[in-house]
């Protein structure tokens, strides 16, 4: 039992993050997309605990209302859309591909994890409570985020309002049914 | 005692799954999926050294991702809708006008 107690956070850390990995399996191995969309919506779960292990509470909430709420149900919406019957479960996969992709994954994961440990060696001290501090006050996460966006990163945060208003016109352009991207009259569905 | 390293093991193996789905999956709606793997392992970086850091700037920064993320996921799925009215199909290798 005390062993449970002292070991806590490696043993949650340690399920947790099997399970993202089963499930990051899952959304790459299944072949239906409903079920990968599934196994992805538990990944989304699981890094919004990994997340509340390292103290970004507001971040774990964000991961959870935008991620598992929005972009999921847009994904799940899609492929209901779709209704697909374009891919063949027997082909879903490129497997004349598959060594040249599992390298490449591999060599790229590799090489970012290196650089990463090069600056775990080179930086400085842990001190989580600047995580839950304004202005050197104890406060919450929430309130510390909230400060720190809306002075220190005022600027990057209205530029990327002004990506989401792009992709919002994008996304709506796409969509419409005379954007130009209808098959020619009289030609035969493929 | 979990220390950074432990997470930027785990943000690689998703990141790996991740490349992999993206370049061996034919349903453009998987590689999506795939891509959002791949957002996800970069945040647990950025949350994992701001923890060691103790600094914000990496929880801030992985809110920006989030928002990118979603950008990225409205205009993928809405090319989808575009492939699927053009082709009837939403596999990738199918979208081949531009191979010479």
């Amino acid at each position: 039992m005390e062993f449970l107690v002292t070991n806590f956070e490696a043993i949650l850390f340690y399920l947790v993050a099997a399970l993202t990995v089963a499930a990051g399996v899952g959304v790459i191995a299944l072949k239906s997309p409903v079920h990968s969309a599934l196994s992805l919506l538990s990944t989304f779960l699981m890094v919004a605990v990994l997340f509340v292990i390292r103290h970004a509470e507001f971040l774990a909430a964000v991961q959870v209302l935008v991620y598992a709420g929005g972009i999921m149900v847009l994904f799940l919406f899609v492929i209901m859309l779709v209704n697909v019957k374009g891919v063949r479960p027997e082909a879903a996969f490129l497997t004349r591909w598959a060594p040249l992709a599992i390298a490449g994954g591999v060599l790229i994961g590799v090489l970012l994890a290196l650089l990463v440990l090069l600056g775990v060696l080179a930086t400085g001290s842990a001190d989580a409570s600047a995580l839950q501090a304004v202005d050197g006050q104890p406060a919450g996460n929430t309130e510390a985020v909230g400060i720190t966006l809306y002075t220190t990163y005022l600027v990057p945060f209205e530029i990327v309002s002004v990506v989401l208003l792009v992709a919002m016109i994008a996304a709506i352009i796409f969509g419409r049914r005379d954007a130009g991207l209808e098959r020619p009259e009289g030609e035969a569905r493929p | 005692m979990i220390t950074a390293t432990h997470y930027v093991m785990l943000s690689l193996v998703l990141f790996a799954l991740g490349v992999i789905g993206v370049m061996m999956r034919r349903n453009f709606i998987t590689v999506l999926m795939s891509l959002e793997l791949i957002f996800n392992a970069v945040n647990l970086n950025l949350v994992a050294f701001s923890y060691r850091l103790g600094d914000l700037a990496g929880q801030i920064l992985a809110i920006f991702v989030i928002t990118i993320a979603a950008a990225e996921a409205a205009i993928g799925l809405g090319l989808i809708i575009a492939l699927v009215r053009l082709k009837d199909t939403v596999a990738l290798d199918e979208a081949s006008e531009m191979r010479s």
